[in-house]
C-alpha cells in the first residue's frame, strides 16, 4: 500500500510538471473540497447570472437585440451545464449540489445581486462583468484540473461574443442622443466598482489563494488579475468617452500600469453576506423555478421508465 | 448516483464535428432517456454548428481503466521501438520509402 505522503508528493509534482489531474487519480481531500466549492460556486454563478439579463429579454429594443441577447442567456445555462458536469467528476451528485444553491449553503458571484435597471445595464454586463469573467476564465483554461480546465477551453470560445455584443450596446448608446449617453455613463458608474470586486477581496485577505496557486488551481492572483482587467478596460471606455467612476484612477508610468482608488470592501462582504439589492429576489427566483420544474422532472423520469418496461416486455 | 428515481441518469456525449472524422468526447449531461440525451446534447453542444453528429452513453456502461495500473497495462509497449518506421536503416539512395 502506498503511504498517503508518498500519493501527495507524487500528486504535487504531476502538477509541477504541468500534468493534468484526471477525475479518477489519487488527490488529496483538501484539493477536491476546493475545487468542488470553485466550480460549483462557478456553475451557480452562471445559472444565477441569467436572471438579471433574462429580465431585459423582453423589453430589448429590437429584433436583432432581443436574438442576441437570447443567445447569450442560452449560452450561460450551456456554461452552468458544462460546470455543473466537470464538478459532477469528483464525486458529487448533481442533486446535492443544485440543493446547496438552493439551501444558501453555496455561494454565486455576488455581481448577480445588483439590479439591471436600464437597457444600458445589459451593455455594462456583457462588458464589464463578462470581460472580468473572461479574465479570470482564460487563467482557468490552465488550471490543474483536467474536466475543469476542458470546461474552461469551451467556455471561453463562446465568452468573447458575450464581452463585445455589450461593448457594442454600450458604444452605439454613447453615439446617441445625451440622453442615451448619460444612461451608458450611469450603468458604467454603477457596474464599475461591483465589477472589481468580482476578482475577490485583495490577495493578502484571500482565504484560499496560496494553496490554491500551490496546486494550480488557480494560476494568477485576485490583484494581478484585476489590475489587468483595469489597464484593458480604461482604454475601451476612452474610445466610446465614457469617464471610469474612480478618481483616483491614473497611469503609473513606473509600474506600467493604472493606479486606482480602493474598493469598498464593506460593500462586498455586505453582498456576500446575503444583504446586497438583489440576493432574496435571485434565491426566489431559482427555487420557484425549481419547484415548477419538478413535475416535468418527474413526468420524464416515468415516462422512460415505462418505456423501458415496455421495449422489455416485448 | 442518487437513490432518488426522480434524477435523470447521466449520459456522456460524443460529437462528430464532421463527416468522416471521429467522434469526440465533448462532456455529459443529465436526461430521462437516450432521445432527451440526444436533443439536450444538441442545444448544449452544438449551438455554433459544431456537430454533425451526435452519440449519447450511459455514463454507467462506460468502463474505464484505472491510474494506478497504467504502468503495468501500458509496459508491454515500452521495449518495442521497432514498431516504428523510424527505428529501421535505410540504404543510402532509396527514394519514396
Amino acid at each position: 500500500m502506498t503511504e498517503v505522503k508518498d500519493l501527495e508528493a507524487l500528486f504535487q509534482a504531476r502538477i509541477d510538471a504541468e500534468q493534468k489531474i484526471e477525475p479518477r487519480d489519487w488527490m488529496p481531500e483538501k484539493y477536491r473540497k476546493n475545487l468542488v466549492r470553485q466550480v460549483s460556486q462557478h456553475a451557480h454563478s452562471e445559472v444565477v447570472g441569467m436572471l438579471p439579463e433574462g429580465n431585459w429579454i423582453t423589453r430589448a429594443p429590437n429584433l436583432r437585440r432581443k436574438a442576441i441577447l437570447l443567445a447569450k442567456v442560452q449560452d450561460e445555462a450551456g456554461h452552468g451545464l458544462y460546470l455543473y458536469s466537470a464538478c459532477e467528476t469528483l464525486g458529487v451528485t448533481r442533486e446535492s449540489t443544485i440543493d446547496d444553491l438552493l439551501s444558501g449553503r453555496a455561494k454565486y458571484s455576488s455581481i448577480f445581486n445588483y439590479p439591471t435597471l436600464t437597457w444600458a445595464d445589459i451593455g455594462a454586463i456583457g462588458w464589464l462583468v463578462d470581460g472580468a469573467a473572461i479574465m479570470n476564465q482564460v487563467m482557468l483554461t490552465r488550471t490543474s484540473y483536467g474536466p475543469y480546465a476542458r470546461a474552461m477551453v469551451r467556455i471561453c470560445k463562446e465568452e468573447s461574443f458575450h464581452q463585445r455584443q455589450g461593448y457594442e450596446i454600450m458604444a452605439v448608446l454613447s453615439k446617441g442622443k445625451p440622453e442615451q449617453k448619460a444612461m451608458a455613463q450611469d450603468a458604467l458608474n454603477r457596474w464599475w466598482w461591483p465589477s472589481l470586486m468580482m476578482f475577490g477581496p485583495h490577495d493578502s485577505e484571500s482565504a484560499h489563494t496560496a494553496e490554491s496557486m500551490k496546486w494550480k488551481i488557480k494560476r494568477e492572483s485576485n490583484d494581478e488579475l484585476r489590475q489587468k482587467f483595469i489597464d484593458r478596460t480604461v482604454q475601451q471606455a476612452e474610445v466610446i468617452g465614457l469617464t471610469v467612476p474612480d478618481p483616483d484612477l491614473k497611469w503609473n508610468e513606473e509600474r506600467g500600469h493604472y493606479d486606482h482608488g480602493e474598493i469598498d470592501w464593506k460593500e462586498f462582504w455586505n453582498v456576500v453576506e446575503g444583504n446586497g439589492p438583489c440576493n432574496h429576489e435571485r434565491m426566489k427566483a431559482r427555487i420557484t423555478a425549481h419547484e415548477n420544474g419538478r413535475w416535468v422532472r418527474e413526468a420524464a423520469a416515468a415516462h422512460a421508465s415505462k418505456k423501458t418496461k415496455k421495449k422489455q416486455a416485448a | 448516483m442518487s437513490d432518488n428515481p426522480n434524477n435523470w441518469p447521466l449520459w456522456e456525449v460524443f460529437i462528430q464535428s464532421k463527416r468522416g472524422l471521429e467522434h469526440k468526447h465533448v462532456g455529459s449531461l443529465h436526461a430521462a432517456d437516450a432521445e432527451m440525451a440526444i436533443e439536450n446534447a444538441r442545444d448544449v453542444y452544438t449551438r455554433r454548428q459544431e456537430g454533425n453528429s451526435i452519440w449519447v452513453v450511459k455514463a454507467e456502461h462506460i468502463h474505464a481503466s484505472l491510474p494506478e495500473d497504467a504502468e503495468s497495462l501500458f509496459d508491454p509497449a515500452d521495449d518495442k521501438v521497432y514498431r516504428h518506421p523510424t527505428f529501421y536503416t535505410m540504404p543510402e539512395g532509396a527514394k519514396y520509402i
